[in-house]
């Protein structure tokens, strides 16, 4: 946190906890959408996304390329913030804080860091709190979920497994938050020092989620959703919000797609409409089986 | 229901996308029922609207495609008492400064500029003194916050901020480019709930939503 003058002469302290994880908040029942170009970007922005991420592969390529997958080209992500007026989000390796400098300097709005891209620390996270531009992480558990947050997190998304259009493990790390969740609440206190040990996570965070029944940030959900039917059962588990990475723009029809994604994580509770924009979407993209994944090919298990 | 509950004014909050929970508590605390419109028929029996902070595209285009824009359109016009917060200012303006064409709800006579204060890393949380609430100043929580750039003669600006526009309010409409929602401070929620009055609340769809709840 800092006293700054921001834009146009206003004074006030910028990169305070408020305004990292307000951000978060308004973004709530959105889809934020991964983007390559400018052209992916207004098709998102113009499909209702409420943000995209600017990133120089989607997942699916990256898996596919194999080799080192690092922060994209600034100039790439620059020719994105100019072509829409919603948030830019941009990935940093896990650990890679220069990179989150780089990504911070560009005025990027949200830092993903990101199990998608190569680790480049296989100890430490970011120390998060030393920035201005909040940073959004991923998690598998409760425990990884408020280690990030105890790093400067503003922002959860659950990881499943990106680049596989399979959401099979999007809907197991929300439910084990969710469980996990569920039995902080109902622990003792004497309990909840025990369970700050096991799940890793710093006791304070572990009693605030026990007082309050949900994470102090919000969560949202990624990693493998490729039709609307999924986006609105990542809502029914308890997400405040999507991430589309692959899914879209690995589609048929990526405009149909996005949009029909965008009218179902809104309307999730409501299978009438849900079944209506399911409609004449053609091909989703093609998916992977997890259990087909070569060992050491899950992103998910990236990040410590 | 008690005699009670069925004076309490039953405002709507427009749930598209956004930070709709956070009013839904403010409101409560001040002791408004609450529901969340989502469909052209949630308007039924509001006595008052919120329009929450979010993506303002995504209002337009979601709001758009099912026809609850020009619904809610027809009711602000006929008076239906609104509240906007930063999207929601910009969902009621009549026009966007320096921008392109989106889909807006309009009806109050003010310009906007969207993200006027710079990206993500510009916002900023700063007091900001509303003079019709008195002292302590509020604390404003600008987000890639819009500001008013031009004010017509039926609008009465409430709060400034670095020289720039920042709250205002015409006979049924208050907004602000800032967030009170997310701060425990009730008093613009307070003001806009006891404009609205004893408004009869309506009949159908009586079950609150469960405050809070995600």
């Amino acid at each position: 946190m800092s006293d700054d003058v921001a834009g146009n002469g206003a004074q006030g302290a910028t990169g305070t906890d408020a305004v990292k994880a307000g951000l978060a908040r308004m973004l709530k029942g959105g889809v934020i959408m991964d983007v390559v170009d400018a052209d992916q970007a207004k098709i998102a922005e113009d499909s209702g996304a409420c943000a995209v991420m600017a990133l120089e592969r989607i997942p699916a390529e990256i898996r596919k390329a194999g080799g080192v997958a690092r922060m994209s080209d600034p100039e790439m992500i620059m020719g994105i913030q100019e072509a829409v007026t919603i948030p830019v989000m941009a990935k940093c390796r896990i650990g890679h804080h220069v990179e989150a400098q780089v990504l911070q300097a560009l005025e990027i709005d949200y830092i993903d860091e990101s199990e998608v891209l190569t680790p480049a620390d296989e100890s430490s996270h970011v120390d998060k709190r030393q920035f201005t531009a909040p940073f959004v992480c991923g998690a598998t558990n409760l425990g990884e979920a408020l280690r990030r947050i105890a790093e400067g997190a503003a922002m959860i998304r659950t990881k499943g497994e990106a680049g596989t259009g399979n959401v099979v493990e999007a809907v197991r790390h929300m439910k084990t938050i969710t469980q996990d969740i569920r039995r902080v609440v109902s622990a003792t206190p004497d309990e909840r020092f025990a369970i700050a040990k096991e799940m890793a996570a710093p006791l304070e965070l572990i009693e605030w989620v026990g007082l309050h029944g949900r994470l102090p940030v919000v969560n949202f959900s990624a990693g493998g959703i490729a039709t609307p039917a999924d986006a609105a059962l990542m809502m029914h588990l308890g997400a405040e919000g999507v991430f589309v990475g692959s899914g879209i723009f690995m589609s048929e029809d990526p405009p149909a797609r996005a949009r029909a994604i965008v009218e179902a994580t809104t309307h999730w509770d409501d299978p009438d409409v849900v079944a209506r924009v399911s409609r004449g979407l053609r091909e989703a993209m093609p998916g992977l089986e997890i259990g087909e994944i070569a060992d050491g090919g899950l992103l998910q298990t990236r990040g410590w | 229901m008690s005699a009670a509950d069925a004076r309490r004014p039953r405002i709507g909050v427009l749930a598209v996308q956004g930070a709709v929970s956070e009013h839904e508590a403010a409101l409560a605390d001040v002791g408004a029922r609450t529901t969340r419109v989502r469909a052209p028929e949630d308007l039924a029996g509001l006595g008052g609207l919120v329009i929450p902070g979010g993506e303002s595209t995504t209002f337009g285009l979601v709001a758009g495609e099912s026809g609850l824009l020009d619904a809610v359109r027809l009711r602000v016009d006929d008076g239906l008492p609104v509240l906007g917060t930063c999207a929601g200012m910009i969902m009621l303006a009549t026009g966007i400064a320096g921008g392109g064409p989106q889909p807006l709800i309009g009806g109050m006579d003010i310009v906007v500029r969207r993200n006027a204060f710079g990206r993500q890393v510009h916002s900023f949380e700063a007091p900001v003194e509303v003079a019709v609430l008195g002292d302590p100043p509020m604390q404003g929580i600008f987000i890639r916050a819009p500001w008013i750039e031009q004010v017509g003669p039926s609008v009465e600006v409430l709060a400034e901020h670095g020289g720039h526009p920042v709250a205002a309010r015409d006979a049924t409409r208050i907004v602000a480019a800032f967030h009170p929602e997310l701060t425990a401070d009730r008093r613009l929620h307070r003001l806009f709930v006891e404009g609205i009055g004893q408004v009869a609340a309506g009949t159908e769809h009586e079950e609150d939503t469960v405050v809070g709840a995600q």
